[in-house]
């Protein structure tokens, strides 16, 4: 028998090579432990995609809500007449002003769209129902409502435009005539029957809910307001002005309700996947726990065989965190799929989101973006990393000869 | 012959309740490179006490153990761990084996500690193996041996890096009588041809006709230090 000295092959003395073999090691123990590993990972790789999921969906509603709310509502932004206060129906009437002559260039280049707001009542089929009756020009191309359908036909033809949700509240079909009555700026009543020329389908409440629209020319005319509006659409592709009798809104401050009511969904989310997390959590730190106290004699023996108890705490805590990194896997076979079906086909909302008061689609569409991915993943990493380092620091303080006994603990 | 170990006047004492309890009262003797000997005594003698401090999984209370030239009461722990992994081995009672690895797999493990290269390992292992006599079990884990095959790869792990200095403590104590006779004449072949040092801790009379040199202990203090078998 030859006792020579081993040949140290120096290329491989990096750090990486002990983190390869404790990579190993953890493997190996993980997958020796067969079911309670498989549980736990399990239970993790749920919350895995659960998390990604409905953080996705939520960032795709918001992404769908901001995009069709600039597409069905304030395109670039609104300029809102110095009076107009959102809150205040009764600001209405008196809030309409004429526009800027400062905007004339850009109102024939049809850049912006003035909007009249103003109060009514219509009568369908015998009832009562009050609505803000929304003038804009009919040529008008800023925002997605079918405003070429509010040309008169002839001379006493008034013809409107209604959302689908307004349509079943108020029971109205295309082509039905509905009367109309509303005060004019000098507080006298009118009324007129109005045709319903077309009904949109949209997820912006804010046009569709209590609201006809009508030709700006026809609405002025009818309150006795020439050349007034309360708000002034502009488009994307025009810088706002400053004007002091109209500040100018913009996007991020128009949709500002909206996120912050998603931003509350996903509070509320956030609790229900920080549930099933803990629970995972709780899981691994008790089978690390489990697992420390049953191979004591394996930590003593480590340690004998020339690790110091620094890297056995090393190994133990990469052993629990070997558990997210197959969950993460685990979670990727079978989450991964279902990521992309979600985000071709959507997923229908099968009830009445109108009352919600913001853009819902009743189709939504996940956005699973990379960064969204990789922070779950970091986040699940890190967290269990910790969980399963803390019981591991007892290693440390153990006395290696009792350890080697079965006896530390 | 190269001293090996260094005992002078080692006192060891385990704090027990308000008191202290002195395992090792005053205990001073040396080894020298590849004497095949044996602490020997009844429970409670210190032997596997001073075993463990001469392994360096322990530290003096007082004195000093220099064990192939490092004072083992002067180490850090990473110091200790590097002794260890490059010149020690131990056997213990239990095999201590890693369930979760095969024969192999445990064999190879003092190996990646020391980063050898994955063809000489695997040369290693098998030659170290053969020894023993177990290349037929190298794919079997250890709830599939016999505690005879437990501990001849206990050896086989102990010895793959070959080390200057085994200490076994109780090798034989789980073990029949056939079995024990087997390990102890691997372990004596190995001695001879490797010019590894063999220190024993036990009370095994089996174990004891076998050793070189028997230092015998009672109550902390060698008694007897005597050889038997040059």
């Amino acid at each position: 028998m030859k006792n020579k000295k081993y040949k140290q092959d120096k290329s491989n003395l990096i750090p990486l090579q002990g983190l390869g073999v404790m990579i190993k090691m953890a493997i190996r123990s993980l997958i020796g432990n067969g079911l309670k590993t498989w549980l736990n990972v399990f239970v993790l790789s749920f919350t895995f995609v659960l998390i990604i999921f409905m953080q996705g969906l939520l960032e795709g509603w918001n992404r769908q809500a901001l995009n069709d709310t600039v597409k069905w509502e304030i395109a670039g932004g609104e300029y809102w007449s110095l009076k107009y206060d959102p809150y205040d129906p009764f600001s209405l009437d008196s809030s309409a002003a004429v526009m800027p002559a400062t905007l004339k260039s850009e109102y024939n280049a049809h850049e912006i769209e003035p909007v009249l707001f103003s109060l009514g009542t219509i009568y369908p089929g015998g009832r009562m129902q009050s609505v803000l009756l929304k003038g804009i020009r009919a040529d008008q191309h800023l925002i997605a409502l079918p405003t070429n359908l509010l040309k008169p036909t002839s001379e006493n033809d008034v013809p409107v435009i209604i959302g689908g949700h307004m349509a079943n509240q108020a029971n109205l079909k295309v082509n039905d005539l509905v009367t109309l009555r509303w005060r004019d700026i000098n507080g006298t009543f009118e009324a007129v029957d109005i045709r319903v020329a077309g009904i949109f389908v949209t997820s912006v409440p804010t046009v569709d809910v209590g609201q006809i629209w009508l030709s700006l020319d026809q609405l002025q005319k009818m309150t006795v307001r020439p050349g007034a509006s309360t708000i002034i659409i502009k488009s994307e592709d025009v810088s706002a002005q400053h004007l002091t009798q109209w500040p100018f809104k913009d996007q991020s401050e128009l949709t500002k309700q909206t996120t912050a009511m998603i931003k509350a969904k996903s509070n509320s989310y956030n609790v229900l996947y920080t549930i099933f997390f803990l629970l995972a959590l709780i899981a691994i730190f008790d089978t690390q726990t489990l697992s420390i106290f049953r191979r004591q004699r394996e930590i003593g023996t480590l340690v004998a065989m020339g690790m110091t108890q620094r890297q056995v705490v090393g190994l133990f805590t990469l052993e629990g965190t070997m558990n997210a990194v197959l969950a993460i896997l685990v979670g990727a076979v079978w989450g991964m799929p279902l990521f992309v079906i979600f985000s071709i086909n959507g997923i229908h909302i099968p009830m009445d989101v109108s009352s919600f008061g913001i853009p819902m689609a009743d189709r939504m569409y996940p956005v699973f973006t990379p960064t969204l991915i990789a922070g779950t993943m970091t986040l699940i990493l890190i967290v269990t990393a910790l969980v399963s380092y803390l019981p591991a620091r007892k290693i440390a303080r153990m006395n290696p000869t009792e350890a080697i006994r079965g006896k530390a603990l | 012959m190269k001293t090996i170990v260094e005992v002078k006047n080692l006192i060891k004492n385990f704090p027990i309740g308000t008191g202290v309890f002195t395992a090792l009262k005053g205990v001073s003797l040396s080894f020298l490179e590849g004497e095949f000997a044996g602490l020997v005594g009844p429970s409670g003698s210190g032997k596997t006490t001073l075993l463990n401090i001469i392994g360096t999984l322990d530290v003096p209370s007082e004195g000093e153990v220099i064990v192939l030239g490092k004072s083992v009461g002067k180490l850090t722990p990473k110091d200790a761990a590097q002794l260890r992994k490059e010149e020690l081995g131990f056997i213990f009672q239990n095999y201590n084996l890693l369930p979760v690895y095969t024969v192999f797999e445990n064999v190879e493990f003092p190996l990646l500690l020391l980063n050898m290269n994955t063809d000489e390992r695997k040369q290693r292992v098998m030659e170290t193996l053969k020894w023993v006599g177990l290349t037929e079990k190298v794919n079997s884990r250890p709830s599939q041996l016999s505690g005879g095959e437990c501990q001849r790869v206990a050896i086989a792990r102990a010895m793959v890096k070959r080390p200057k200095l085994v200490l076994a403590d109780e090798p034989t104590a789980n073990l029949d009588a056939a079995n024990s006779h087997n390990i102890l004449q691997t372990m004596e072949k190995l001695n001879k041809e490797l010019k590894t040092t063999f220190i024993f801790a036990t009370h095994d009379e089996k174990v004891i006709g076998y050793l070189h040199r028997i230092i015998r202990l009672s109550d902390g203090k060698i008694v007897e230090d005597e050889t038997p078998n040059p």
